[in-house]
């Protein structure tokens, strides 16, 4: 026992494995990328930012059902709803997300029966303020804007395992 | 009686009673669409299909089958009925699949989504798949009154609207025209429905077709908080359930009482709500300068008690028709400390008299007991106005008997048939002086039911005296030889929530003091130096000349606009007020949201001035008020019960004097929809009126 630790000492054993390891890691391709610059993979069930999402023509798909206020576990979500005002239909006169109080379960967008919120692949939606994360209608409409695209992707490429 | 047996249970039963009725009573449930209790038996829904062994041998509809169609077995056992047997859910589930075959898949925007009986029912029936590839049919939809919203194609045709239209609301304005596919609920021409019960449809339609209008989209059942409580609307106290969120009344709901309003209210109950949001006084005002100025309520009760104190004994005090027991109970509290008894909840010129017996204004026979009147006279009101559920009970004992009904005063649809006699006291005085065929009917008559309204006893165009005699001729004509032992037929039917309970705890005039109209023509005079108004707002304000008018009260209204102070207050559905109804029940409105901005409860604020004015009043909580008003009228504690006025009193009534030789008779309430200050500041009910007024033709 005391002769082999004796070699093993003598030759650097553990220096020369640790150098070795250490050269390993240094010539592999690096796991870590170069954020904001660069992105990581984000699965197309994550849940992220909400938004309200629209037809394509251009009408909002919220009808004021008012399932994802109900259903929100957290209460975060709050809806006033009337007909509007040049056609009668039935639509959200408010709709407000506390995303503080938000916990991403993702139960908004299961109970939405016209598939109008949903949480979209963004997470970088950090503020400065407390306020900016009570969102509104109108942040919430342009957020579907803005991700539109991505957002159908996601839905397409979830939807077989639904 | 009958014996049944009832998923292997036996039961006896009456033989009248329906299958339907046999399995309630032995504890089965039925899902059913079209049956009613209180509508006749339509059967055209089928939901209620049971299997029956000693009938045929199909699925029978236990709503439209008796007990007694049913045969017992051939050695004498009882016939058997089964309620889940698996060809009772085949065939359910085969109707239910009929049933939303066209019923469109919208439950996410309909209304009566989360409360909705056929949502409920395809939980327990429905199949999840969908075998009709073909279209759905498609319905337009009709327009049939500012207060109903029709969504046709997810009408399921049970015909509840159509029957309690014509059954209960006695007006034949609603119809299913065309059969199969094309059958279609309407109302033939797109008018808007006539009836003060419309409202009723809404919560009977079983699916979302018919909704309410006002209410549309603006809340689900789920988030509302329901309160028990009591409408004021009118004289009647029908029992309603107030459904607010946050602080907001989202909507009105009947709640069953048999003994008041069954399960109907009327629309001005039912759709007052937005009411209570519009012209709201939300903070003191002091009168400066000629201009109504905010303030805070240390100046504005400082100027009132100041006023007050000047003033001595000459001040005032009219309660308004909205005004709570323990309110009226307070300022004739405050009143008598400060030495006045000028204190009057009595519209201007009342035949009702401070020194009458309990029995002189209340409708003894009570509203339930208008099923046992054998003749009814109507004196000086349009029960359907002044109060539908009176009316409504009318009619279905009208319906059910056939009973005489004849009518003195204003010529208007009641919905039943009725003898015109005349318009005035004149034909009244006739006709206890036995002249005419009436005279007869009510003498012959063992249960007579004479309803005196307040067109009779209390207009302004009658004089006391009038209204008085008025009173003696009904209680002559409700106390004849013939009459039941134990019956009191003298009914007189109030208009206003307040009167009962002010003539109870006395708020009339009283040691010296004079009535309203008097204490209005004093303060024109300059002898009333300060007078309150309790929410009231149905006088002339232009006559009470340089007086000092302090308005406790909710809404700006009339007396706001005159008023040189106003305390706010709050309204009936933010406070816990006793209310007596016009049959004496003593009833409390609960508290469903707070009262706005820097608004009080009324009795608060009277406390409030009597400290102000360094005499505080004894009491200082709701319980301790109470507590004051139970030593003192121990039967207001009683809670939804009558303390009955004696048969006695009412043939004393009868021995008065005749002094009027003629005089004629109105209506005590000109416009149903604009009664009170909250259904004027209500555009539900602005625009009610101006569609019965013929102003606004159908808008679709």
């Amino acid at each position: 026992m005391r002769a082999v630790q004796f070699v093993n000492t003598l030759l650097l054993k553990e220096f020369v494995s640790t150098f070795f390891l250490a050269m390993r890691y240094f010539f592999a391709p690096k796991p870590t990328i170069n954020y904001p610059f660069e992105k990581g993979h984000v699965s197309p069930r994550f849940r992220g930012e909400h938004a309200l999402r629209r037809y394509p023509n251009g009408e909002e798909r919220c009808i004021a059902c008012k399932l994802c206020e109900a259903i929100c576990p957290a209460q975060a979500i709050t809806i006033e709803a009337g007909p509007r005002q040049n056609d009668g239909t039935r639509r959200t006169v408010r709709y407000d997300i506390d995303m503080v109080k938000c916990i991403y379960c993702g139960f908004c967008q299961e109970a939405c029966p016209v598939d109008a919120i949903v949480e979209g692949p963004n997470f970088e939606f950090a503020t400065e303020t407390r306020e900016e994360l009570y969102f509104s209608k109108e942040k919430l409409l342009a957020n579907g804007d803005r991700w539109e695209r991505e957002i159908a992707a996601n839905i397409s490429a979830d939807s077989p395992y639904r | 009686m009958a014996n049944i047996k009832v998923d292997g249970q036996l039961v006896e039963v009456p033989d009248y009673y329906t299958l339907m009725q046999a399995a309630e009573a032995a504890g089965a449930e039925i899902p059913r669409f079209c049956y009613h209790e209180r509508l006749s038996v339509a059967g055209n829904c089928r939901m209620c299909l049971v299997e029956v062994k000693g009938g045929p041998p199909k699925p029978q509809a236990s709503c439209a089958m008796s007990v007694k169609d049913l045969r017992p077995g051939p050695n004498g056992e009882p016939p058997e009925m089964f309620t889940n047997s698996p060809m009772v859910k085949k065939a359910r589930e085969g109707v239910m699949e009929f049933l939303l075959i066209n019923h469109p898949l919208d439950c996410p925007i309909c209304d009566q989504g989360g409360e909705c009986d056929l949502q409920d029912q395809a939980m327990a029936y429905g199949v999840d798949k969908n075998r009709f590839a073909e279209n759905k049919r498609a319905v337009e939809d009709k327009y049939i009154g500012p207060l109903v919203k029709t969504s046709m194609n997810r009408c399921i045709h049970c015909t509840r609207c159509v029957r309690f239209t014509t059954e209960v609301a006695g007006i034949a304005e609603m119809g299913l025209l065309g059969r199969g596919e094309d059958a279609e609920i309407t109302t033939y021409l797109e008018k808007a429905l006539t009836s003060e019960l419309q409202g009723n449809v809404i919560d009977l339609c079983p699916v979302g077709a018919l909704t309410s209008k006002p209410y549309a989209f603006h809340a689900r059942p789920w988030e509302l908080v329901k309160t028990e409580s009591i409408d004021v609307m009118d004289a009647v106290g029908s029992n309603i359930r107030v459904d607010s969120r946050g602080r907001e009344v989202m909507r009105i709901l009947p709640r069953i009482n048999e003994a008041i309003n069954e399960e109907w209210i009327s629309d001005k109950t039912r759709f007052v709500w937005d009411g209570l949001k519009n012209q709201r006084l939300d903070r003191p005002y002091v009168r400066k300068g000629g201009k109504l100025q905010q303030t805070g309520w240390d100046e504005a009760l400082a100027t009132v008690a100041a006023r007050v104190k000047k003033a001595g004994s000459k001040v005032g005090a009219i309660a308004g028709d909205l005004a709570a027991v323990e309110e009226m109970f307070a300022l004739k509290a405050l009143l008598a400390s400060i030495g006045s008894g000028m204190t009057d909840v009595r519209p201007a010129m009342s035949g009702i008299d401070p020194s009458m017996p309990r029995s002189a204004y209340l409708f003894n026979p009570t509203i339930a007991g208008i099923e046992q009147a054998d003749a009814i006279l109507i004196i000086g009101t349009n029960p359907r106005k002044e109060a539908s559920l009176v009316n409504a009970r009318i009619r279905k004992t009208w319906r059910a008997k056939g009973l005489p009904i004849a009518v003195i005063g204003e010529r208007a649809d009641l919905t039943y048939d009725y003898a015109y006699l005349g318009e005035g006291f004149e034909t009244l005085a006739d006709l206890a002086a036995g002249k005419g065929e009436f005279a007869a009917v009510l003498a012959n008559a063992k249960n007579p039911l004479i309803i005196v309204g307040e067109g009779a006893v209390s207009h302004a165009t009658l004089g006391k005296q009038a209204g008085r005699d008025t009173i003696a001729l009904a209680a002559k004509l409700a106390t004849g030889a013939n009459v039941a032992e134990g019956w009191n037929g003298f009914a007189l039917l109030h208009n206003a929530a307040s009167r009962v309970g002010g003539l109870d705890i006395g708020f009339v005039p009283h040691d010296g003091g004079v009535c309203s109209a008097d204490q209005i023509a004093l303060a024109g005079k300059g002898e009333l130096d300060v007078l309150f108004l309790l929410g009231a707002d149905e006088y002339d304000m232009s006559a009470m000349g340089k007086a000092f008018v302090v308005y406790i009260g909710s809404h700006g209204d009339k007396g706001a606009h005159r008023a040189d102070v106003i305390l706010p207050a709050a309204t009936y559905t933010e406070k816990s007020g006793t209310y007596v109804n016009t049959e004496g029940r003593v009833q409390v409105t609960t508290r469903a949201v707070f009262p706005p901005g820097e608004a009080k409860e009324d009795w608060a604020i009277i406390r409030a001035l009597s400290g102000a004015m360094g005499m505080p009043l004894p009491f200082n909580s709701l319980t301790q008020l109470r507590g004051a008003i139970y030593a003192e009228f121990p039967h207001l504690a009683r809670i939804d019960q009558i303390a009955a006025g004696s048969v006695a009193d009412v043939v004393k009534l009868a021995k008065a004097g005749i002094k009027t030789k003629s005089a004629p008779y109105g209506s005590a309430v000109a416009e149903f929809y604009l009664s009170n200050p909250i259904a004027r500041a209500s555009a539900t009910m602005g625009e009610c009126a101006a569609t019965a007024a013929g102003l606004r033709q159908a808008a679709e």
